[in-house]
């Protein structure tokens, strides 16, 4: 309960209306475009880095907060966070090893999800 | 037999169309069709392990129901032609390992089942046959896992994508019987305009299909109005508006009397299929079950068969090349001529 | 109509007779879904920082949670009906990321579980990878010219 009471909802609000116009910005590749979906996520992942390293994209976290971190574009900023924080400490070694380490969490769940999925689930027809 | 025109042969002793059968999957057996296949199955495995082996499955069985149907026993049959949309023909192949019959694995992507039906009339009125097997397959699981996406990704279908059928058709055709008779073949040129959207088939198509059409009317001196159907493969709702639009620039009407098995075998508008069927089992089942029972009945008595085919795969389209096509049309009439 | 000639007019043709995609509809499901998996995180964001967790800990968390519940999704083959509904709205957010992965995983295990598994996994989400770590390396190395 002190948990529920404690979500800042305008927070909330922010985070639902940037997650969301980043998404029709997608949304509008894939009907405009013809991009097929891998494409459009290379792009995105590549933007966010690029925003990422440019520092533009830590203002829009602040502001929204998973609303920047939850589509691709923060995974890519994180990416870029990750490399330049770490060449900080390590030189440009850091440049190899930060992007990484920032985002292992990401990756190792999807690849260990992604194996224990196709374990126990089999592939079956769309129906429509 | 003999020439007409550029490309068109004409055959004097037609060979008959003794049987068909056809299979198809559970969505198609949802659909306007599905009174007049021979069975309709319940899941898209049938009881096999992978997809491929579901749609080796279907073949074996569905050329199996026909000669059983057509009451010529296996050995009678002189060769078999067949191919489907998977690598190297597998499901064919595969599917027909154990049948026992000189077999020829031919490949014009959903064009496969007229290009079969024209081979198989060559090697009839040549005389180097009696009986000869025709079919084809195509699975939508395996054919998506092979030239799209993952089944289970979350993407979306533009609305010209089609739907690729799961079935098989199979045709036993003979030199001696009473019809429906074979008595002209138009095998068509690959027509390429430059269409590289591989979610619009319908469109790199229908050029394919436009320059066969015109072309057996020319060769034959044939009206559009002299059959009783006029029938397309896989064109889809888009193709089908298209190549209307295609033959009246040449001044040729074709609306009356003309459809196409990809629209006939889905309701668009229930069954979310987009543009319409697609696939080498598209015109396979929908001529086997319904057509070809139609003819049998003499509820019509002439209709041009066109199968249209795309010849591409998921490497050209990777690689930016454009979508050739073909088409290729068989006249099937009840009266020689 | 007039005759068609060239592979330009074909093509020019063939744009106007083609549906269009319902853009609006498409782009309303996006965002409801979008900003519904983002507010989705932002709740799971809430509860580590509640349970006293760092901000990049927090993040790290938000993005497992999501992987895994896209991952199940995708498993239960529920998935594709969320992405067929909301297009760029569940593909964009991680959960996206994730299902290009797990898609592929299932749909190969007919191959084996090494290189049928193992190897297609990354089919459709490997160029992802490939660029956002490209990048990141690219961007590191700039930081140190500037150091």
């Amino acid at each position: 309960m002190e948990f529920i009471q404690s979500i800042d909802l305008m927070q909330l609000l922010r985070c639902f209306v940037v997650g969301g116009l980043i998404c029709i910005v997608g949304q509008v590749l894939i009907d405009k475009t013809k991009l097929t979906p891998a494409r459009i996520l290379v792009v995105f992942v590549t933007l966010g880095a690029i925003l990422g390293g440019l520092g533009i994209y830590k203002y829009i976290i602040d502001f929204a907060g998973c609303g920047a971190t939850v589509p691709l574009t923060g995974f890519g900023a994180n990416l870029a966070k990750g490399a330049i924080e770490s060449v900080k400490e390590n030189g440009l070694l850091g440049a190899f090893i930060g992007g990484v380490k920032a985002s292992a969490g990401g990756i190792a769940a999807a690849v260990f999800f992604g194996y224990l999925a196709s374990l126990i689930s089999k592939p079956k027809m769309k129906k429509q | 037999m003999n020439r007409l025109g550029k490309q068109t042969i004409h055959f004097d002793n037609p060979p008959t169309i003794v049987e068909t059968a056809s299979i198809v999957g559970p969505k198609e057996a949802q659909g306007p069709m599905a009174g007049y296949f021979d069975q309709c199955l319940e899941d898209e495995f049938w009881g096999e392990k992978t997809w491929e082996k579901a749609e080796s499955k279907i073949i074996k069985e569905t050329v199996n129901l026909a000669i059983t149907k057509s009451g010529i026993p296996a050995t009678n049959i002189d060769f078999c032609f067949a191919g489907d949309l998977l690598n190297q023909c597998i499901s064919s192949s595969f599917g027909l390992r154990e049948l026992n019959i000189p077999f020829f694995g031919i490949f014009g992507a959903c064009s496969t089942f007229v290009e079969g039906m024209c081979l198989a009339s060559i090697c009839l009125e040549a005389g180097a046959a009696n009986n000869v097997l025709c079919a084809t397959s195509s699975h939508f699981c395996s054919a998506e896992k092979q030239f799209r996406f993952p089944l289970e990704l979350g993407n979306q279908r533009p609305p010209t994508a089609q739907w690729t059928v799961t079935g098989s058709g199979a045709a036993v055709l003979s030199s001696n019987g009473n019809g429906p008779f074979i008595t002209h073949i138009t095998p068509g040129k690959i027509v390429d305009m430059g269409i590289k959207d591989a979610n619009n088939m319908g469109a790199a198509m229908a050029p394919a299909a436009f320059d066969t059409l015109i072309t057996h009317f020319e060769d034959t001196g044939r009206k559009p109005s002299y059959y009783d159907a006029i029938i397309t493969g896989d064109l889809g709702h888009v193709g089908k508006d298209i190549l209307e639009d295609l033959c009246k620039t040449k001044g040729y009407n074709i609306n009356a009397n003309y459809d196409d098995c990809g629209v006939l075998i889905f309701d668009k508008s229930k069954q979310d299929t987009h543009s319409g069927g697609s696939g080498c089992a598209c015109i396979g089942t929908v001529f086997s079950g319904y057509f070809f029972k139609q003819l049998r009945e003499k509820k019509i008595n002439k209709i041009l068969l066109m199968a249209t085919g795309a010849l591409t795969n998921a490497t050209t389209s990777q690689q930016g090349e454009s979508i050739p096509g073909i088409a290729h049309a068989i006249a099937i009439e009840n009266e020689k001529c | 109509m007039n005759p068609i000639e060239t592979q330009k007019q074909y093509s020019d043709y063939v744009d106007k007779k083609s549906p269009n995609s319902p853009i609006l509809k498409n782009c309303f499901n996006a965002f409801w879904v979008g900003g519904l998996i983002c507010s989705i995180g932002q709740i799971i964001f809430d509860f580590c920082k509640y349970k006293e967790m760092d901000v990049t800990a927090s993040n790290t968390v938000v993005s497992i949670v999501l992987i895994g519940i896209a991952a199940f999704l995708t498993g239960l083959n529920i998935f594709n009906k969320i992405g067929k509904f909301a297009g760029a709205g569940s593909l964009i957010p991680i959960t996206g990321f994730a299902n290009s992965i797990v898609s592929p995983a299932i749909e190969y295990k007919s191959e084996g579980y090494v290189m049928g598994v193992g190897g297609k996994m990354f089919t459709v989400a490997g160029p992802v990878l490939v660029f956002g770590i490209s990048a990141s390396v690219i961007i590191g190395i700039i930081a140190t010219l500037f150091a």
